[in-house]
């Protein structure tokens, strides 16, 4: 009994509570002040962002006001600056490579996800999608010039020769232009969608599934009625963010799209875009064409904010209950 | 169709409960026929959506493979209108601007992700964080080299150095920030409750815990992110264009213009020289295969856990 009892006692003071050093303390604050300043990092980066390109487009705001984004001339040499070409080209490339990516990116993303083929062939599908992603722009840009414009141009111009009565395809291709700089941003952004779709397809769930081909359906029928309408907010959210990113492309766009600073409504003939005017211009101007410029990059900003806010909250919201 | 083969067996085995009838597969059906359409239309999509990738890699190979030389890495670019030459600059370059914006964002973006995930009690801030988080990776790159032009180059703000690869190195930061904090958060939130408390259960205080047990429990998922992070930034060019801007000569130091591989793929495509056009394509060759090899061992890691 007595040795029961030592041994007790000292267990308890083997087990007594002891009090953190001050220095451990110290320490232990101090690595979770540092995380909170890592963290706000993110929120000031963002609002100098805004405030740098904000305030740098102020004499231009001023100077230009709205009529900014609706005017068309770009002279340095008499300080007349409109962005309308720019903006115009910014939608159209993007909002017209989207509708061709969109089928494309979902279509690629049904077959990776059911099971119409092997499995193998159905990763190595993935693979290659996502290393497509993985290919700088730049690279597809030098691709465009030299490979994929001379190859196409044939086909810009049969077009042409169809469809030359409206005004979207009334000039011959003959290099640069807005329809090649279309068909790279469907290369650039066709992943993006691809591996979201993949993933909203992925999350559906099982049981959705064979309770489809339970009443059933046939495989297309499933992917329409069930598959397409439970996974619809993730693509849509998906299809925003890669608007996003269309709208803010930069190097390929620039390299291809011929950097016009005149209005041409036709698709075949050289364009600009908000991002390749920035490219261009940027290193070079002094003065209120440097304020113009980041009139535009506000213009730019304003876009692909109000596109990453919508796909946020359709994701957020519009998610169907099953 | 189906109303019909119903009553059919109705009035062969009129007690039967259930139709006795075998499976069959009907192909000329309306529906099998519309099925195998969109079948194929979805092949057709999947191969038109892989068939980039086969023709960029084949001219990249090709064009860049057939100029790969070991003098491609041990010269300077030529002036226009000469033979030869390498991009040795570049290639220094890139790999020197890669590592500045690594060095900046990769510890800020951990500690970002500690943050988000382990010390914030997801209240109105944190929110507000990822929420910016999600904003800033929406930023276009171009905009990136916008913002540090303004804050860094036109303002010399270090040694009355304007363009600089360090500037270059701040630009891509931005843009691999909220990648990494992403990837931190996440696979910060993939680690198991039961390891902070068995942690915490001994005595470890919390930087500990964060440090010894959560973080090495994420490293996979957390390195795969970093990995791609660094891979997408060194391929970025639309924010080095006026930020680190370009050099014909080797590199002078972190404070002066430089040369990388992306600037100079740009600046050589659209140059009239045949020399020039050809360093662009061997330039693409380096940059894909380092960034295709990024992309590959990222896989490997991220596989390591799965085994």
């Amino acid at each position: 009994m007595p040795t029961d009892s030592a041994t007790t006692a000292h267990a308890a003071d083997a087990y007594l509570l002891r009090r953190r050093p001050p220095s451990e303390k110290l320490l232990d604050t101090g690595f979770r002040q540092l995380s909170l300043v890592m963290a706000s990092t993110v929120a000031v980066v963002l609002i100098s962002i805004f405030l740098v390109v904000f305030t740098g487009a102020r004499e231009a705001i001023g100077e230009f006001g709205l009529a900014f984004l609706t005017t068309s001339g770009w002279d340095p040499v008499n300080q007349q600056y409109g962005a309308f070409v720019a903006i115009y080209g910014t939608l159209v490339t993007s909002i017209l490579s989207l509708t061709i990516a969109v089928p494309l990116g979902v279509g690629t993303a049904i077959l990776i996800t059911e099971d119409v083929l092997p499995k193998t062939i159905r990763d190595a599908v993935g693979l290659m999608v996502e290393l497509l992603a993985a290919i700088p722009s730049v690279v597809l840009g030098l691709w465009a010039i030299f490979v994929m414009e001379p190859a196409i141009r044939p086909a810009l111009n049969l077009l042409h020769a169809w469809l030359g009565w409206s005004p979207f395809f009334n000039t011959t291709a003959q290099g640069p232009g807005m329809a090649p700089a279309i068909l790279i941003l469907v290369v650039m952004v066709l992943p993006i969608i691809t591996a979201i779709s993949r993933d909203a397809l992925n999350q559906v769930p099982v049981e959705l599934r064979q309770g489809a081909y339970g009443v059933g359906t046939t495989r297309w029928g499933a992917i329409f009625s069930v598959i397409l309408p439970a996974a619809v907010s993730a693509i849509t959210g998906g299809v925003m963010l890669s608007l996003g990113r269309a709208m803010g492309e930069t190097m390929a766009v620039t390299m291809i799209i011929g950097n016009s600073i005149n209005f041409n409504i036709s698709l075949l003939a050289p364009g600009n875009t908000i991002a390749s005017m920035l490219a261009n211009q940027f290193g070079e101007a002094d003065g209120i064409q440097v304020s113009a410029l980041m009139y535009a990059a506000v213009i730019l900003m304003i876009l692909t904010f109000t596109v990453n806010v919508l796909a946020q909250w359709i994701v957020r919201r519009l998610s169907l209950r099953y | 169709m189906a109303t019909t083969s119903i009553r059919s067996s109705k009035n062969n085995q009129p007690n039967a409960l259930f139709d006795r009838r075998p499976l069959n597969f009907d192909p000329t059906l309306k529906r099998n026929r519309i099925n195998r359409v969109l079948t194929s239309i979805a092949g057709v999509f999947g191969a038109l959506a892989v068939l980039p990738l086969f023709l960029v890699l084949l001219y990249v190979l090709f064009q860049g493979g057939r100029l790969l030389s070991p003098t491609l890495f041990t010269q300077l670019p030529p002036p226009p209108g000469l033979d030869g030459g390498g991009i040795g600059n570049a290639v220094i370059g890139t790999i020197l601007v890669t590592l500045i914006a690594s060095v900046i964002a990769i510890p800020i973006g951990v500690g970002g992700g500690i943050y988000l995930n382990e010390y914030s009690t997801r209240g109105w801030f944190s929110q507000f964080i990822s929420f910016g988080n999600d904003i800033l990776a929406g930023v276009p790159s171009i905009i990136t080299g916008v913002f540090v032009y303004g804050i860094v180059v036109s303002t010399r703000l270090f040694f009355n150095q304007s363009f600089s690869a360090v500037a270059g190195g701040l630009a891509l930061a931005v843009l691999m920030l909220p990648t990494v904090i992403k990837t931190t958060d996440e696979g910060l939130k993939l680690v198991p409750q039961e390891l902070r408390w068995g942690s915490y259960g001994i005595g470890a205080s919390k930087f500990v815990t964060v440090m010894r047990v959560t973080l090495p429990a994420a490293f996979t998922p957390i390195a795969t992110g970093v990995v791609l992070a660094i891979a997408r930034a060194a391929g970025e060019t639309a924010p080095l264009i006026f930020t680190a801007l370009f050099s014909p000569f080797w590199p002078e130091g972190i404070f002066n213009p430089i040369a990388t591989m992306s600037v100079l793929i740009f600046n050589f495509s659209i140059m009239p020289y045949e020399a020039q056009n050809e360093l662009a394509w061997a330039a693409s060759f380096v940059l894909v295969i380092m960034i295709l090899a990024a992309n590959l061992i990222a896989r490997w890691i991220s596989s390591l856990s799965r085994n």
